[in-house]
């Protein structure tokens, strides 16, 4: 009877271990590489009425294997210019990234007319992939930083 | 156990001849016709993009006094059309200046043919590729070189447009990918892709 409480915790530790394990070693599944973002209806009209409309944020964050596809929807009724791309409404446009790195651009759905674009690495087995799993549990979209 | 493996092969290799058919550009969706181009080229011929269908075009936009970006692009659209081979007719780079002032015709021919002789330049008035430049939504800056006061550098798009043969613009590819990418996109929308 006394042993219960040992046998309870043995087994609780042993399926925290298992699932830190798993957390540190399986590999990552993603349904879907893309990160959506959506220019809404309405976004130029607002900050032509001197609204301050911050639609997208100012760094998005990517990571390879995983969500590492920027996929940017003009909902809007103007054309609107990313980078060197020039979108039309009701247009998408999806930019996969290959490489790690940190991609600024002009952008005119944004106040400033920059947005960074930051790619990192695919999280490795072990403490990385750890890491990148509790991060993503605190975070609901954990490309956006 | 083993049909469950059998499953799991499967569908990887799905999804790797899935990952194989897709451009290694960004695209556009849905994609919208290239806007039109017509006007004289540097060697003098009348060129018009409409004319080109049938062909996947390359738009580069640039200019011969760019010491990095440039070159760089031309050399390896110039080694993506050797690896094309047989297709490599399949495939028309056409090289937009983004600096009239400097870049004459004859300068610009002279330019591209270090290259590849196939290869398109495009140059004329300051309003005439201005309209072009807004077309496509590029923007190109004019920066002065420090200390001088004639010397000046061009800050313009790095990137690469696709257009398909059916003359839409399908893709933009970055800076600096390597040859195989443009002769895999050029490839996948010579194919109709």
């Amino acid at each position: 009877m006394k042993r219960r409480p040992a046998v309870i915790a043995l087994l609780l530790a042993a399926v925290v271990a298992g699932a830190l394990a798993w957390a540190a070693f399986a590999p990552i599944r993603s349904a879907s590489h893309d990160a959506l973002f959506e220019i809404p209806k309405g976004t130029w009209a607002r900050r032509m009425a001197g609204e301050k409309a911050e639609i997208l944020p100012d760094t998005i964050t990517l990571v390879l294997g995983v969500n590492d596809v920027l996929l940017l929807r003009n909902s809007d009724t103007v054309p609107q210019i990313f980078g060197p791309v020039l979108i039309m409404p009701g247009q998408d446009f999806r930019l996969p990234f290959e490489q790690a790195g940190e991609h600024p651009f002009a952008c005119t759905a944004h106040a400033s007319g920059q947005m960074t674009v930051v790619v990192k690495p695919t999280p490795l087995a072990g403490l990385q992939r750890l890491q990148w799993r509790l991060q993503s549990l605190l975070s609901r979209a954990p490309w956006r930083d | 156990m083993i049909r469950r493996y059998l499953l799991a092969l499967l569908l990887s290799a799905a999804s790797l001849a899935h990952a194989a058919d897709e451009l290694k550009s960004g695209t556009f969706d849905p994609p919208r016709m290239a806007p039109q181009i017509a006007q004289k080229a540097a060697d003098g011929k009348d060129f018009s993009l409409d004319k080109l269908r049938g062909k996947v075009v390359v738009l580069e936009f640039g200019y011969t006094s760019c010491a990095d970006v440039c070159p760089v692009s031309l050399a390896l659209l110039k080694q993506a059309r050797e690896k094309l081979g047989a297709m490599g007719d399949k495939l028309q780079v056409v090289f937009v200046t983004v600096d009239p002032q400097r870049d004459t015709a004859p300068k610009l021919k002279a330019y591209l043919e270090q290259f590849d002789k196939s290869f398109v330049g495009l140059t004329g008035s300051e309003e005439q590729m201005a309209a072009i430049r807004k077309a496509y939504g590029i923007s190109a800056t004019k920066k002065m070189v420090d200390g001088s006061k004639t010397e000046y550098t061009m800050g313009h798009s790095s990137y690469l447009y696709f257009i398909d043969p059916q003359g839409r613009l399908r893709a933009l590819m970055p800076f600096g990918r390597p040859a195989d990418d443009i002769v895999h996109d050029v490839t996948l929308l010579a194919k109709g892709q």
